[in-house]
């Protein structure tokens, strides 16, 4: 995928939130251009958002705690919302969650609004909100988030700690849509990346249209979970728009 | 000397719901051995102030729950402390089964079984009818053993609990208890096989 073949592009700097309605078949390909960054995702169903991105659902499903090609984002309801079709990373975290006003400061010291205006240090609580409530959502659907371009590393002990192989310049994944997805992205630091220096550096999401998915596909063919979650996904379009659906 | 104030068994497969008020001590005992309980908290005089499973496994840079694991809400406040663990290490990454994950993970005929996502939405809506799905998160499976590898896996496995094996909290706020005793038939979780646990709850 070639930036120049982009429906959509935007560049979101370190620390801010952005949504976007990703329709079935289109993909979202997001691009660390520092290195440095981090992408915290939630997801919704966009014609019942009650529906959204399960942590804990996608890990057990897919016997995994790392997210990377071939392995998807379930709902809570047994389909997947989105398909990791590429991945040029290799292990995005699941288990951290995001950060908020008091972690940041703790970590990168006081830098708010007062002191440098749109300069200040953002959080992924504060922004992850202020982006679900555009969209008539709340506290209630601040679940837990997927981190893009952030590795944890889990020891024997079940220790864990941000590892090295999060600094990638240029990393890119791409993201496709099973359903008519609601994403909503803050792009604020890991809760474990260290300071003082606060991240700088864009995040590139582009949307381009992914297409059908084929039979062979190779998150639908990773494992029997995934070709079960698929059907569950198309019984969802079994019938024309306004036809029922459960 | 702490006054016994409650004590309740919780048969095999059934939800739970209780408020615990702030410095009382909550014991779930796995009376029979690897009876997972899925648990889920709530702030009683706030409910979207709510357990987060990631909040406390980032505060505590582990995974596992047990004895001096702080129960972190989605605020990033400690809601309660386990206190006493004879079991050793509880799961707060698996979720609970419902419907839909089980036609997903074992067959499409699987959808029609009881499950823990059942029992948490019967619980609450049978005690307040402002909550909904929307108010659930990952919850704790105390006494369910999830390991995790090194290399990014994850498994279910044979449970490392026994007969009598309890976990014991205390409540740094009013909270809501919320609990499924998991009836799950297609995993080792409950040792496919639920069984009852019993619920005691002491004024300090």
């Amino acid at each position: 995928m070639t930036s120049n073949a982009f429906l959509l592009e935007e560049r979101i700097p370190a620390g801010c939130h952005h949504a976007l309605l990703l329709k079935r078949g289109y993909a979202l390909r997001l691009t660390d251009l520092s290195g440095d960054g981090n992408v915290g995702l939630l997801a919704f169903n966009a014609d019942e958002r009650s529906e959204r991105y399960n942590m804990a659902d996608t890990l057990k499903a897919q016997h995994t705690h790392k997210l990377t090609l071939g392995n998807v984002l379930y709902s809570d309801m047994g389909r997947p919302l989105l398909s990791i079709m590429g991945d040029s990373f290799g292990w995005h975290d699941t288990i951290c969650g995001t950060t908020n006003a008091a972690m940041i400061e703790a970590t990168y010291g006081l830098n708010d609004f007062q002191l440098t205006r749109n300069g200040y240090y953002r959080n992924g609580r504060d922004g992850f909100l202020m982006e679900l409530g555009r969209w008539g959502l709340g506290r209630r659907d601040l679940v837990p988030n997927a981190n893009f371009f952030s590795t944890v590393a889990v020891d024997n002990e079940g220790n864990i700690a941000l590892s090295e192989a999060s600094y990638q310049p240029g990393a890119w994944v791409e993201l496709r849509a099973e359903l008519n997805v609601l994403v909503i992205l803050s792009t604020a630091p890991h809760p474990l990346r260290e300071g003082p220096a606060y991240p700088e550096g864009d995040i590139e999401a582009g949307v381009f249209w992914a297409g059908e998915v084929p039979a062979s596909d190779i998150c639908r063919t990773a494992c029997g979970e995934n070709q079960r979650g698929f059907e569950n996904a198309e019984a969802w379009f079994a019938l024309p728009d306004g036809g029922p659906r459960a | 000397m702490s006054t016994l104030l409650r004590q309740e068994t919780i048969r095999a497969g059934d939800p739970f719901m209780a408020r615990i008020d702030a410095g009382q001590r909550v014991r779930l005992v796995d009376t029979e051995g690897n009876e997972a309980i899925d648990t889920f908290f709530f702030n009683a005089e706030d409910p979207r102030e709510r357990y987060s499973a990631v909040d406390t496994v980032r505060r505590q840079r582990n995974v596992y729950l047990t004895t001096g694991t702080e129960l972190v809400s989605n605020e990033d406040r400690a809601m309660l402390t386990i206190v006493d663990d004879t079991c050793g290490r509880h799961d707060t990454l698996g979720g609970a089964c419902a419907s839909e994950s089980n036609t997903v993970r074992y067959a499409h005929d699987r959808k029609f079984m009881h499950s823990c996502r059942d029992n948490f939405l019967l619980a609450l809506l049978n005690w307040n009818e402002d909550f909904s799905k929307r108010d659930l998160g990952p919850n704790i499976n105390f006494f369910m053993n999830v390991p995790l590898s090194a290399d990014g896996g994850l498994r279910f496995e044979d449970g490392i609990s026994g007969p009598g094996k309890y976990v014991e909290l205390v409540a740094h706020m009013d909270v809501l208890i919320l609990i499924s005793n998991c009836p799950q038939l297609n995993n080792p979780c409950s040792g496919f096989n639920p069984t009852p646990v019993e619920f005691l709850l002491w004024d300090a």
